[in-house]
C-alpha cells in the first residue's frame, strides 16, 4: 500500500509540475505538505485500532464544535465559509469531520448487535446528518457528499437490511425535488443542468467543464507528452492545479496513462478492502471499509466531474490535486487503515 | 444488549453484501473507462479540432506603409510599429477585478466601458483603442483580462505636420491613403497584408508563431520631388504673409523651372496631420491645386505669348494707351492711370489693361484662344493630384470683343495656382511645356513647345522690367539674380458680380530670369491690412522664397551689383574683426 501511495503521490507532484506552469514554489509547498500527511500517516499507523476506538467520541465532538464555529466565525474563501483561521495554520473542520465521522458511526455501531436495528439506524441517520448538512450550509456540498457517503458505507458494510435500503433510497429519490426547489444554491442547480447539457451556456456554467473535456478527449490515446497539453498550458482549463488536474493529465498522457493512473488507484481501494475484510474486531472492519470507499467515492466523483458525468462538485482528485488539508485527511485514513493490518497481525500471532 | 467491540467477529460479511459491493464498484470503474474510450479513442479527432479551434488563430499580419521622402531622401511620412487595443464583448469579464483599472487606463468611465461590452454582445471583435503608446500597451497587458488583447498596427506619422499636410494628404487609421499623395499614391505606398497562424492562449495573447501563410509584402516608398528645407521656407514665408495682411487664405507653388517638378506647395489655413481631431473642414483643402481664381494681371505674359507668336506684333512696337482708358462694345476698361504711349514690354512693366486689350484685339480670336489652350488652361496640369481643378476657359467668349479684351488681363478665365506656374515654366523653360509632377524620378515627363524661344525670351524681358525700380513689382526682387515677373491684383467675384473691396493679391514669376530654374506662383486671398496689390502683398513672398531657394539649390547669382559687394565686403569684415578691414 505504501508504495501505491508513494508512486501516485509522485505522479501527482510531476502533473502539478505541468498543470502549475512549472512552478517551484507551488511544488516545493506541495511536496512539503506530502512530507507532513507522511508524517501524519506514519503516526497514526503506530496507534491501535482500540486507542483510536477509545478517542472516537472526542474527535467526532470537537469536530462538530469547530464547524458551528466555522458557520460563526469562519473564514470566506471562494464565496464559501469553509475556513476556520487558527492564526497558525487555516484549518477545515469539515476535512477533519471526513474521518471522524465514519470513526464516530463505527464506534456507535460496533457496540451494538448486527445488523442495526431500528433504533440505532436512526441514531446512526443523526450522526451521519448532523456534520453533513453543517457542512452543506458552508457551503461544500463535495465534502457534504463525501461525509455522507462515509457515514452511510458504516451502515452499509454494518448490514443494514435490503429491505431499509431499499425504503431509504425511495425516500431519498423523493426527497430529491424538495431538496432541488429549497436547499440548493442557485449555483448547484445551475451545476447539475450544466452536466446534463454544457453546451448551453459555453462560456458561463458549461465553460470549466468544456475545457475540460477537451483536454481530455484531445488527449488521444497516448497524450500530447508531458509539458505539451495546448488546453492547460495555455490557460485555457480552469482550475488546472486544483480539481481540474485529472483533465491535464488526461491531456498530456492520454487515455494509457489514465488507464495507469486509476489502476494505482484501484489498487490501493482494493488493498483497503482487503484490510476491511481481515479486520478481526466490528470497529476496525466497519472503519477501514468505510475508509477505502469514501477514497473510492472520492475518486469517481473528481474523474467523473472532470469527464461529464458528474456534475461539478468541488472535490479534489485524491493525493494528486494541489490542497493540504485533503491531503492530511487522507493520508491519516491510510494510517488507520495500515494501523488495523498491523495490528490484526499482531493479535492473530 | 451490549458487546465488546473488542470482540473477534464470527459473522463473516454476507456474500450478496460483498457481490454488491464488488459489483458497484465494477460498475462504477466501467463507467469511467467507457468514457475514457469515449472521449479519447471515439471523439479524439472531434476533441482534438475543438482544441487547436481554441488555441489556433488565423491572424493578419500588417503590412508596412512605404515611406514618403522628399527629393533629398528626407522622411516626410514614415510608418511606425504601434499596438492597438481590441476586446472580445462575449469574453470579457465585466466583474473582473482589473476591470475598472481598464477603463482608467483607456480614459473611460467605467459604467461607459460596461455599456461597451453590453451593447456589442453580438459580437466578437471591438476596438478600444487604436495606436496607443507602448507603455500604455504593456500596462492593459499586465491587467490580464480575459478578453482583452493587442493588436500590432502601423501608425503613420508627419514629421513636418502641417508644413506638408496638404501636399501628402493623409492616410487613415486603417492605413489607406484619404487625400493628397497619400491617396494618389496608395496602391503604390499600401503593400499587402499577410497572413499567419499563432497560437493563443485564454487572454488572446499570441503565444507562438506556427506556420506563415502568407509573408506580408511591404509598401513600397514613395520620393517626392518636394524639397522639404525649400518647403518649410515657403511655408514659413505664405504663413507670415497671411498673418500680417490679415488675409483670408493663401497659397504658394514653386516649381523646377526645366523639369515641372513640384519644389514646394504651401496653402493656408492649413491643420496638424498627425492630430486630425482639430481638423477644419476648410483648411484640408489643397487649394493651390483645387480652388480655381481669376489670375487677373498675371495673365497678361500668356496673351503676350500670343501676340508675338502671331507674328503681328514686336517688342519695340508702340501702342497708345492714352487716356488711361478705353470703349469695348460699350464697356469701359481702364488703366490706373494714363501712361501715354508704351512699348510693347511697356505694357506688361505697368500693367495697362488698355494696352494688353489694344494688343490682343488686333491679332485673330483663334489666334488668342490656340495660347490660352497651348498653355493648358481649362485642362488639369497632368499632376494626378487627387481633387485637382482645370480651370476655365470659354471658347463662346472670344466671339464678343469685351469678353477676349477681358481675358487678356485676366477677368473670366479661371486658373489653379499650380497652372499658373506650369504656365510661366513654360515661358522660362524657353517655350517648353512640361506636366507638373510631385514624383523625383517621373519618368512620363510630357513635353511640348508652345512658342520659339525668342518669344519666351523677349516676354521675360518684359517680365524683368515689372521688377525694376520702377515697376508693379519690385519688391519681387532677389538680391544678386535676376527676376523676371508679373504682379496681379483681382476683385474677388463674388455671387452678384465683382466686389469693390475684396481682392486677390498675385505674383508670378522664375529666377534667374536669363536662364530660369525656379518658377514660383503666390496667391493672397483678401488681404484686409490696408495693402491689397500684388506687388504689395505677394511679391515679398515672392523675394524672400526666392533668396533662400537660390542659396538651397546652389544656383549661382547672376547679377552682383558693385555696391552689393561693397556691403558684403563690409558685413564680413564686421562680423570678423581678425579678418581684413
Amino acid at each position: 500500500m505504501l508504495v501505491g501511495l508513494l508512486l501516485l503521490t509522485a505522479a501527482g507532484l510531476g502533473i502539478l509540475y505541468s498543470a502549475g506552469d512549472g512552478s517551484l514554489p507551488l511544488l516545493e509547498k506541495q511536496a512539503i505538505r506530502l512530507l507532513l500527511a507522511f508524517l501524519v500517516m506514519l503516526l497514526l499507523a503506530q496507534i491501535p485500532p482500540h486507542q483510536l476506538y477509545l478517542w472516537t467520541p472526542w474527535v467526532f465532538a470537537v469536530g462538530l464544535v469547530l464547524l458551528l464555529l466555522v458557520l460563526l466565525a469562519g473564514e470566506i474563501g471562494k464565496g464559501a465559509q469553509r475556513w476556520l483561521d487558527l492564526y497558525v495554520v487555516k484549518f477545515q473542520p469539515s476535512e477533519m469531520m471526513k474521518l471522524a465521522t465514519p470513526m464516530m458511526l463505527a464506534w456507535y455501531l460496533s457496540e451494538r448487535p448486527l445488523p442495526p436495528g431500528f433504533k440505532s439506524l436512526v441514531v446512526s441517520s443523526v450522526l451521519v446528518l448532523l456534520p453533513t448538512l453543517l457542512i452543506a450550509r458552508q457551503p461544500d456540498l463535495g465534502t457534504a457528499l463525501l461525509v455522507a457517503a462515509a457515514g452511510f458505507f458504516v451502515v452499509f458494510l454494518a448490514g443494514i437490511r435490503w429491505t431499509v435500503l431499499i425504503g431509504t433510497t425511495l425516500a431519498a429519490l423523493g426527497f430529491v425535488p424538495l431538496l432541488w426547489k429549497f436547499f440548493m444554491h442557485d449555483y448547484q442547480r445551475q451545476r447539475v443542468l450544466t452536466m446534463l447539457n454544457p453546451e448551453s451556456d459555453p462560456l458561463g456554467a458549461g465553460y470549466h467543464i468544456i475545457q475540460s473535456k477537451i483536454a481530455i478527449g484531445s488527449g488521444g490515446i497516448y497524450g500530447k507528452g508531458w509539458l505539451n497539453g495546448t488546453q492547460s498550458q495555455l490557460d485555457f482549463l480552469p482550475e488546472r492545479s486544483t480539481d481540474f488536474i485529472f483533465a491535464v493529465f488526461g491531456e498530456e498522457f492520454g487515455m494509457m496513462g489514465a488507464i495507469v493512473l486509476l489502476s494505482l488507484y484501484a489498487f490501493i481501494i482494493l488493498r483497503g478492502l482487503y484490510i476491511a475484510t481481515h479486520a478481526q474486531d466490528n470497529f476496525s472492519r466497519l472503519l477501514a471499509g468505510s475508509l477505502s470507499l469514501t477514497f473510492f467515492v472520492y475518486l469517481f466523483v473528481n474523474v467523473g466531474m472532470v469527464s461529464g458525468i458528474l456534475p461539478v462538485v468541488g472535490v479534489p482528485l485524491p493525493l494528486v490535486s494541489y490542497g493540504g488539508t485533503s491531503m492530511v485527511t487522507l493520508m491519516a485514513s491510510f494510517g488507520m487503515l495500515m494501523s488495523i493490518n498491523s495490528h490484526r497481525r499482531l493479535l492473530s500471532r | 444488549m451490549k458487546i465488546n467491540p473488542q470482540t473477534v467477529i464470527n459473522k463473516p460479511l454476507a456474500p450478496w453484501r460483498r457481490m454488491s459491493l464488488l459489483i458497484g464498484f465494477v460498475l462504477a470503474v466501467s463507467a469511467l473507462l467507457a468514457r475514457a474510450v469515449e472521449m479519447q479513442i471515439l471523439d479524439a479527432a472531434f476533441f482534438e479540432r475543438q482544441g487547436d479551434a481554441r488555441h489556433l488563430r488565423l491572424v493578419t499580419v500588417p503590412a508596412h506603409r512605404g515611406d514618403i521622402l522628399d527629393r533629398n531622401g528626407e522622411p516626410l511620412a514614415i510608418s511606425t510599429p504601434v499596438s492597438s487595443i481590441w476586446m472580445n464583448p462575449q469574453q470579457i469579464d465585466v466583474d473582473d477585478a482589473n476591470f475598472s483599472r481598464l477603463a482608467k487606463l483607456l480614459e473611460m468611465r467605467t459604467s461607459m466601458l460596461q455599456e461597451k461590452v453590453s451593447v456589442n454582445q453580438q459580437k466578437e471583435f471591438i476596438y478600444l483603442k487604436r495606436h496607443v503608446s507602448p507603455e500604455l500597451a504593456s500596462k492593459i497587458q499586465d491587467l490580464k483580462i480575459s478578453g482583452v488583447a493587442l493588436q500590432s498596427e502601423y501608425r503613420r506619422y508627419y514629421p513636418a505636420g502641417e508644413v506638408t499636410a496638404h501636399v501628402l494628404g493623409f492616410a487613415d487609421i486603417d492605413d489607406n491613403g484619404q487625400e493628397g499623395i497619400e491617396l494618389a499614391y496608395n496602391a503604390w505606398l499600401k503593400g499587402e497584408p499577410g497572413k499567419k497562424r499563432v497560437i493563443r492562449d485564454r487572454l488572446g495573447r499570441a503565444f507562438d508563431d506556427v506556420e506563415r501563410i502568407k509573408e506580408a509584402i511591404p509598401g513600397k516608398a514613395a520620393r517626392l520631388s518636394i524639397d522639404k528645407r525649400l518647403q518649410y521656407l515657403t511655408y514659413r514665408t505664405l504663413k507670415a504673409a497671411v498673418l500680417k495682411n490679415n488675409a483670408v487664405a493663401g497659397s504658394a507653388v514653386v516649381l523646377d523651372a526645366n523639369s515641372g517638378q513640384v519644389l514646394a506647395m504651401a496653402n493656408q489655413p492649413s491643420f496638424n496631420v498627425n492630430d486630425r481631431g482639430q481638423m477644419r473642414a476648410g483648411a484640408t483643402r489643397n487649394r493651390a491645386v483645387t480652388d480655381v481664381f481669376e489670375p487677373g494681371s498675371t495673365m497678361k505674359p500668356l496673351s503676350m505669348a500670343a501676340a508675338l507668336e502671331s507674328g503681328r506684333w514686336k517688342p519695340f512696337y508702340k501702342v497708345a494707351t492714352a487716356p488711361g482708358r478705353m470703349k469695348v462694345l460699350g464697356n469701359t476698361i481702364r488703366d490706373e492711370r494714363n501712361y501715354g504711349d508704351l512699348d510693347v514690354g511697356g505694357v506688361i512693366e505697368h500693367s495697362s489693361n488698355v494696352g494688353i486689350s489694344k494688343i490682343v484685339l488686333a491679332i485673330s480670336a483663334e489666334q488668342q484662344w490656340d495660347m490660352y489652350q497651348k498653355f493648358g488652361l481649362g485642362t488639369a496640369t497632368g499632376s494626378g493630384f487627387p481633387g485637382e481643378a482645370g480651370g476655365r476657359v470659354s471658347q463662346g467668349a472670344l466671339t464678343n470683343d469685351f469678353e477676349r479684351a477681358s481675358m487678356a488681363f485676366g477677368y473670366g478665365v479661371s486658373v489653379t495656382p499650380l497652372q499658373l506656374a506650369r504656365a510661366y515654366a513654360a515661358i522660362a523653360n524657353d517655350g517648353v511645356i512640361k506636366s507638373v509632377t510631385f514624383m523625383a524620378d517621373a519618368k512620363l515627363n510630357q513635353s511640348k513647345r508652345i512658342m520659339s524661344v525668342t518669344t519666351a525670351r523677349e516676354i521675360r524681358k518684359m517680365m524683368q522690367r515689372v521688377v525694376s525700380a520702377t515697376g508693379t513689382g519690385k519688391l519681387a526682387q532677389v538680391p544678386n539674380y535676376s527676376v523676371a515677373g508679373k504682379t496681379g491684383t483681382v476683385h474677388k467675384f463674388i455671387a452678384g458680380g465683382y466686389a469693390e473691396q475684396r481682392y486677390l493679391a498675385i505674383f508670378a514669376g522664375m529666377v534667374p530670369a536669363d536662364n530660369p530654374e525656379v518658377v514660383m506662383v503666390v496667391m493672397i486671398d483678401e488681404p484686409r491690412n490696408g495693402k491689397h496689390f500684388g506687388g504689395q502683398v505677394a511679391a515679398p513672398v515672392f523675394s524672400t522664397v526666392m533668396s533662400g531657394a537660390m542659396r538651397l539649390l546652389d544656383i549661382p547669382p547672376d547679377r552682383i551689383s558693385g555696391t552689393q559687394l561693397v556691403h558684403q565686403v563690409e558685413d564680413a569684415a564686421q562680423t570678423n574683426p581678425d579678418g581684413p578691414a
